[in-house]
């Protein structure tokens, strides 16, 4: 009797301890390497704590590999990932192939109102939000203060190109090895195109016109494309064609470059005295412009989404909530500080005077972030929508052939109008290739 | 007669070689020395080689942050087995091709060689497709068999050349003493081999362990190996380089460590039957 009471109570807890080990679900978060990444990663304690049936899986991979590898897995119904780490460039297109779910169902608490505008019109496909961000960043002039100063200048908080120019040739010192401006010039679209889309939107120019036909046989490429190499080549560091974000960043904190125009991400980096040997001199304006109603800034957010073909639909939206909510803001502010909490997507944060007080680049992210319009990113109106990129498949292939032959210019093997002819041709051939 | 060196001579070709050596280990000892920095001392112009603050923190942050041994247990896991199934599938080819040779047997080396010649991305999303049917994306037996099959030409093409040396007379005397085909490789031929399967064994450990193509693409968080750990520190957007450096040694300590104890074996392996 004893023994059959033994056994009856043993089964019992074997069949409650199996439960427990079933209820257990697996979500496996495809995710990038950068400060707030690992951030999230550390902090996700707090997550498991709060949900003990959810178990998470982290998979870690440089930006360009986990483009590929993420597309090709929900591209072929892979079901690898339950989060997948997108950019706001893959946001609408994979949205249109039905491959991410929605989440316009995410509870009231999470507060989609308070996400700020532009970054949502970016993530929203015919009414539906497809995907959460998790930090948003535009880009801005990085200027140093002490050089301006010796310059001459003073920087006003929304330069023009011409000011730019003029600010590079005070501040340049080849001598002393200070360059008046670093610029990226690696070629690939989300490298040197990222930067001189974004920069040929503020002269003017676009990449199609409405009838879909390239436009880098206009006037206003070959302005933005002359200015560029002007600058780059009189004031720029040597070897720039193959600069990209973390070349100039290094050069930057090395006291190298006078200006720097890039991601706003970046000012966290060059104002931490830990790596920056110019933390105390750094200062920020909007991205220039030449009077045309558009300035040269991107609009860029790394966002949380679930693909369709994923068995754990719900237990992945309930990570994204946690990850991209308010709560989580105040997590990492508790556990590190206000200036490290991810930029850039809610409104309520750039309400809060202790993260204003500990980010001195606050302000001017966010004025960047609403300076750029996705939907409407051009002076001329265009079918497109994606301020430093066309938001359409074929893009990721011709926009890093494009800045193939713009990096082959800045490294002096062709002129702009050849880069720009070739350009045109190679940009027609794809596009009439895809059907447009 | 043997050539008469002269000191200057050998003193000369000794420098020589340590020179080439050190080139050729260069980037192997900045990765180590630039894990021993901080971020800021790991970008600083002009560089630092042995004069500054060392610091094992950077492999403090990988450790804490990463599962080091579980993507090391997939590592042995996927090179080991790639190699020792590429062994028992190569040995029963490279006996046949070396000791009943056919007219073809020439062309058939050459076309195993010729599979190493197509880049591997050509065949991505058909192996890709492959996998996600058959249910072994993100395994380590899928990634097995891949390994074998990248490496497999290699291994026969090695074992090959080592029995080529090998009198078949010696293999008639067993036949003639009864023995099996099967006792023929297994107690004749194999031990006679031991030295070109350990170094084939050796070289393809140190391919696989190495191999970053397929363990990147054809895993995500359970298969994942020692490459993909690596992979997971580099970054365009901010510079981690000296904590990506810590992530690199030790990733490679295991085989460099392994390389280091077994570099007789392998330099005869890889020139046997050079010089003959």
């Amino acid at each position: 009797m004893y023994l059959r009471n033994a056994l009856c109570a043993a089964s019992a807890l074997a069949v409650i301890a199996t439960g427990a080990v079933q209820a257990e679900t697996t979500v496996t978060i495809a995710t990038v390497n950068n400060g707030d990444m690992i951030r999230m990663q550390g902090l996700a304690d707090d997550f498991t704590a709060q949900h003990p049936d959810i178990k998470l899986e982290w998979v870690t991979l440089e930006e360009n590999v986990l483009r590929q590898r993420v597309t090709q897995d929900i591209a072929s119904k892979g079901g690898q990932f339950d989060v997948m780490t997108i950019g706001t460039y893959e946001v609408p297109i994979w949205a249109k192939n039905d491959w991410l779910v929605s989440l316009n169902d995410m509870p009231e608490a999470w507060d989609a109102d308070d996400i700020l505008p532009a970054i949502r019109g970016g993530l929203t496909v015919d009414g539906t939000l497809y995907a959460a961000p998790f930090y948003g960043e535009s880009s801005m002039v990085m200027y140093r203060k002490d050089l301006m100063e010796k310059a001459g200048l003073e920087m006003p908080e929304a330069p023009t190109w011409e000011f730019i120019k003029e600010a590079a040739a005070g501040m340049t010192d080849k001598d002393g090895e200070i360059y008046g401006i670093c610029l990226r010039g690696k070629a690939g679209w989300g490298e040197n195109m990222a930067f001189l889309t974004a920069m040929s939107n503020s002269f003017g120019a676009k990449w199609f016109d409405e009838e879909w036909t390239a436009q880098f046989d206009s006037e206003a490429w070959k302005n933005t494309l002359t200015f560029y190499m002007d600058l780059m080549t009189n004031y720029g560091p040597p070897g720039a064609s193959t600069n990209g974000f973390n070349e100039n960043l290094s050069l930057f904190q090395q006291g190298k470059c006078g200006m720097w125009i890039d991601a706003t991400v970046a000012a966290s980096f060059v104002t931490n005295p830990n790596d920056s040997t110019v933390a105390d001199q750094v200062g920020f304006a909007l991205a220039p412009d030449n009077g045309l109603g558009k300035r040269g800034n991107w609009l860029w957010a790394w966002t949380l989404a679930v693909p369709a073909g994923s068995d754990a639909t719900e237990e992945a939206k309930t990570f994204i909530e946690w990850a991209t909510s308010k709560g989580y803001t105040e997590l990492v502010a508790s556990k590190e500080g206000w200036a490290n909490v991810p930029p850039g997507t809610r409104t309520s944060l750039y309400e809060n005077q202790a993260y204003l007080d500990a980010a001195p680049f606050a302000a001017m992210t966010l004025n960047s972030i609403n300076a750029a319009d996705p939907t409407q990113p051009t002076v001329d109106p265009v079918p497109y929508t994606g301020v430093q990129f066309v938001a359409i498949p074929e893009f990721a292939g011709i926009g890093t052939q494009v800045g193939q032959e713009f990096s082959a210019a800045l490294a002096g093997q062709q002129t702009v109008d050849e880069a720009l002819a070739k350009a045109q041709a190679l940009t027609t051939d794809e596009m009439e290739a895809a059907g447009y | 007669m043997a050539r008469s060196v002269t000191p200057q001579r050998k003193a000369f070709n000794t420098a020589a070689a340590w020179a080439v050596g050190l080139l050729i280990f260069f980037p192997i000892l900045w990765t180590i020395l630039t894990s021993f920095k901080t971020e800021a001392q790991a970008i600083n112009d002009p560089p630092l080689f042995f004069f500054f603050d060392w610091t094992l923190e950077n492999y403090a942050v990988v450790q804490e942050r990463s599962d080091y041994m579980r993507f090391l247990w997939n590592s042995i896991a996927i090179a080991g087995g790639s190699t020792l199934l590429g062994i028992l599938v190569a040995i029963p080819a490279a006996w046949s091709m070396a000791f009943v040779p056919s007219n073809r047997t020439k062309d058939i080396l050459l076309w195993m060689l010729s599979t190493k010649m197509l880049p591997a991305v050509g065949v991505l999303y058909p192996i890709y497709l492959i996998f996600i049917r058959l249910g072994i994306l993100d395994t380590r037996s899928g990634l097995i068999v891949v390994l074998m099959l990248c490496n497999l030409p290699i291994i026969v093409w090695m074992l090959y050349t080592y029995f080529k040396e090998i009198p078949g007379e010696i293999l008639e005397a067993a036949r003639m003493d009864g023995a099996t085909l099967k006792e023929e490789i297994l107690y004749v031929l194999t031990p006679m081999a031991i030295p070109g399967i350990a170094s084939t064994l050796l070289l393809n450990v140190i391919l696989a362990w190495n191999e970053a193509f397929w363990t990147l693409n054809l895993t995500a968080a359970k298969a994942a190996p020692l490459t993909a750990f690596i992979a997971s520190y580099s970054s365009p957007e901010g510079l981690f380089y000296a904590k990506l450096s810590a992530a690199s040694t030790m990733a490679i300590a295991p085989i460099l460590i392994l390389g280091w104890f077994s570099q007789k074996q392998l330099v005869r392996g890889l020139t046997f039957g050079a010089v003959k």
